[in-house]
């Protein structure tokens, strides 16, 4: 019999499409690949929670604040999720928030954005949600398990978030002129940010075909920018509002819709912290982690108490 | 939460059924574990009975004892009714 | 005043109240000292609206014009808003937040038990419903009571002065005035002053096994149901109702 290497049986666990679990076996390059994508879009979760979180308390109906917090109370859950994924992989959730807040962790650029106006909620939902499930669609067969099952159940809840969004720009394009206003406005601001979450383009993403080979990845970056676009200017006609790109056509040949060159410069100068709110979103994640210190000592505190307590009561 | 231990969560979805994983979450004890299972895992009616075991608590069998552990089960066709032939006039059995 | 016109401010001070509530429990959400307790509170804010949105509805059945639940919560100024002291003050840190759930919720669960069985059967409804919420709201604000007052030393400490300052709002709840008068006559509302006696009980009980105190004075402040109120309810509603009274009339 043909000796293999542990690699090779393990490429060939994953070209057979099955499952890696915790315990299994997997090369280092691999399990770090995941540790930083899936933190990081755990830190994404809950750095995004921050720009709609603006908005709760001026939200301008009961039903629309309802659905609002349940959203994104949604995304809380879901930086649990793969938190937690991340932990079957022998990572701490405390070592993984140290590094958000020292700012050595990356969360998506797209929450470094600042919320301006009320259509900015609906934009959030239709456009940020929108490319996030289209990169997380893909991500539910990824070959990990527990970051596949994560995905699975987030994408499932995640399905409202995006026609709340959707639903909520409609109702403001079939009001006011001022309403109307503020969803090209918020359509200018996003829309170009929202195309950039897809990450730098094929050429200049050297992880992608190891991601892609193990499919963690199922989809380059274009790949999947391209889908989105194709039916976001789409939704847009139904809205009834622009696409602030002026390359913007559709390409018979292609069967797709050419677009502009997305500010790189920009891009990258987010990723690295220098956005108009890098510095207040991290500086809010901090603060709430360290305002929260003495409670999480105090609850840690009282059940020690409670345990010891117990034991001497069954003593 | 240097102190707040994992707990694993499992939720039985309805009556009648078995709990099954969920996921985890940390808590400080397991009161707030299962109120925090509550809040986390059963927000769209997933549940109705939840069970939280604390994660260093669970053994686990070895993946490299995968042939050895669950291979010798594969050929005990004899546990299985379709390995005995019945006559066809008899229906249910 | 008529029965009516009782009816209706009743219901709107208890539509204010968990309107309120939410919206304060609403702004810890992606502050939370934990992720696992920011997904808790905006449970217990998501309950608090929803129960708020049923007795806006239900004003509006009351007054039988044609006005929505967000006419009631939008367009109302603090003047004409009745809700309890309690509720509007700030989050501060976590401690004076749970304080001012439990010293609520305890109330609120004990008030509603009462309100199931009014002669009203739309309020009885909603009460039945709510009932359910609210036990579960007691639980958690309880059991933090008591992690935090028998924590560490820091805890105990902000659990105690959050208490101290809270206190004199609780006296409040147990005020009965004209609109409480006609509808416990009616057998519709509840008789708050029999309330008093039960959640001291269980307030006191729980604090002792929290090594918290209970405060001696029995100075209470007062003024929120009749819509006067403390500087904070006008900051509430100014972020709150901005969107709608900057564009009357707009859909949203």
């Amino acid at each position: 019999m043909k000796e293999t290497n542990i690699e090779d049986q393990f490429q060939a666990k994953i070209d057979a499409e099955i499952k890696i679990e915790p315990k299994d076996w997997m090369p280092d390059t691999y399990r770090k690949t995941l540790i930083r994508q899936i933190a990081q879009h755990a830190h994404s979760e809950i750095v995004g929670m921050l720009p709609e979180a603006n908005w709760i308390t001026r939200a301008p109906t009961l039903r629309r604040k309802a659905a609002l917090l349940a959203k994104i109370q949604d995304e809380g859950g879901h930086g649990l999720y793969l938190y937690s994924a991340v932990e079957t992989l022998g990572v701490e959730r405390d070592e993984l928030l140290d590094e958000l807040h020292s700012g050595k962790a990356k969360y998506s650029s797209i929450f470094n954005y600042p919320t301006l106006t009320w259509a900015d909620m609906g934009t959030i939902g239709w456009l940020v949600d929108g490319a996030a499930i289209m990169n997380q669609i893909p991500l539910c067969r990824c070959s990990y398990g527990p970051y596949s099952r994560a995905m699975i159940r987030i994408c499932k809840e995640e399905s409202f978030h995006q026609r709340q969004g959707y639903e909520l720009l409609l109702t403001m394009m079939k009001g006011t002129d001022a309403q109307k206003r503020m969803v090209q406005d918020a359509m200018n601001r996003w829309w170009w940010p929202a195309i950039s979450m897809f990450g730098p383009n094929d050429a200049d993403s050297p992880h992608t075909a190891q991601s892609m080979k193990w499919k963690i990845k199922r989809f380059t970056n274009d790949e999947l920018r391209q889908k989105f676009v194709d039916v976001t200017v789409e939704q847009a006609k139904i809205l009834g509002i622009t696409v602030p790109d002026p390359d913007l056509k559709w390409n018979e040949e292609r069967g797709h819709y050419d677009f502009g060159q997305i500010n790189w410069d920009e891009f990258w100068e987010v990723v690295k912290g220098d956005g108009p709110c890098n510095r207040e979103r991290l500086a809010a994640r901090k603060n709430a982690w360290d305002e929260g210190a003495w409670v999480r000592e105090a609850a840690s505190a009282y059940a020690d108490k409670k345990s010891k307590r117990q034991k001497t009561a069954a003593a | 939460m240097k102190n707040w231990p994992l707990w694993e969560v499992f939720i039985r979805s309805k009556q009648g059924l078995n709990h099954i994983h969920a996921g985890s979450l940390h808590a400080a004890d397991a009161e707030m574990a299962i109120e925090n299972a509550r809040d986390v895992y059963t927000r769209r009616n997933e549940g109705i009975s939840i069970w939280v075991v604390e994660s260093k608590y669970i053994h686990a069998s070895n993946p490299e004892d995968q042939g050895a552990f669950f291979d010798p089960a594969n050929n005990k066709v004899y546990r299985h009714p379709t390995f005995y032939e019945l006559p066809e006039q008899l229906k249910h059995m | 005043m008529t029965k009516q016109e009782a009816l209706l401010k009743y219901v709107l001070r208890l539509a204010d109240n968990v309107s309120i509530l939410g919206h304060r429990l609403g702004e810890w959400c992606g502050h939370g000292p934990v992720l696992e307790q920011d997904i808790a509170m905006t449970n217990i804010a998501l309950d608090c609206i929803g129960q708020a949105r049923n007795y806006y509805q239900y004003a509006s059945k009351i007054e039988g014009i044609d006005k929505t639940e967000d006419d009631y919560a939008y367009l109302r100024d603090p003047l004409d808003y009745y809700n309890l002291l309690i509720v509007e003050q700030p989050n501060k840190d976590f401690a004076y937040t749970i304080v001012r759930q439990y010293f609520f919720d305890v109330f609120h669960f004990l008030f509603l038990q009462k309100l199931s069985d009014s002669k009203d059967k739309q309020l009885a409804a909603i009460a039945e419903k709510a009932i359910k919420e609210v036990t579960y709201h007691c639980k958690w604000s309880g059991d933090w009571v008591l992690r935090l007052g028998d924590g560490t030393d820091t805890s105990h400490e902000k659990m105690q002065h959050a208490i101290d300052i809270l206190w004199t709002y609780t006296g409040e709840m147990f005020l009965m005035d004209e609109v409480d008068e006609i509808l416990l006559k009616e057998k519709i509302g509840v008789d708050l002053i029999g309330l008093r006696q039960e959640w001291l009980k269980i307030v006191s009980e729980h604090f002792k096994e929290a090594t918290l105190t209970l405060p001696e004075t029995t100075w209470s402040q007062k003024g929120g149901k009749q819509g006067y109120h403390s500087e904070h309810l006008g900051y509430i509603l100014a972020d709150m109702q901005y969107l709608p009274r900057t564009y009357p009339g707009s859909i949203w």
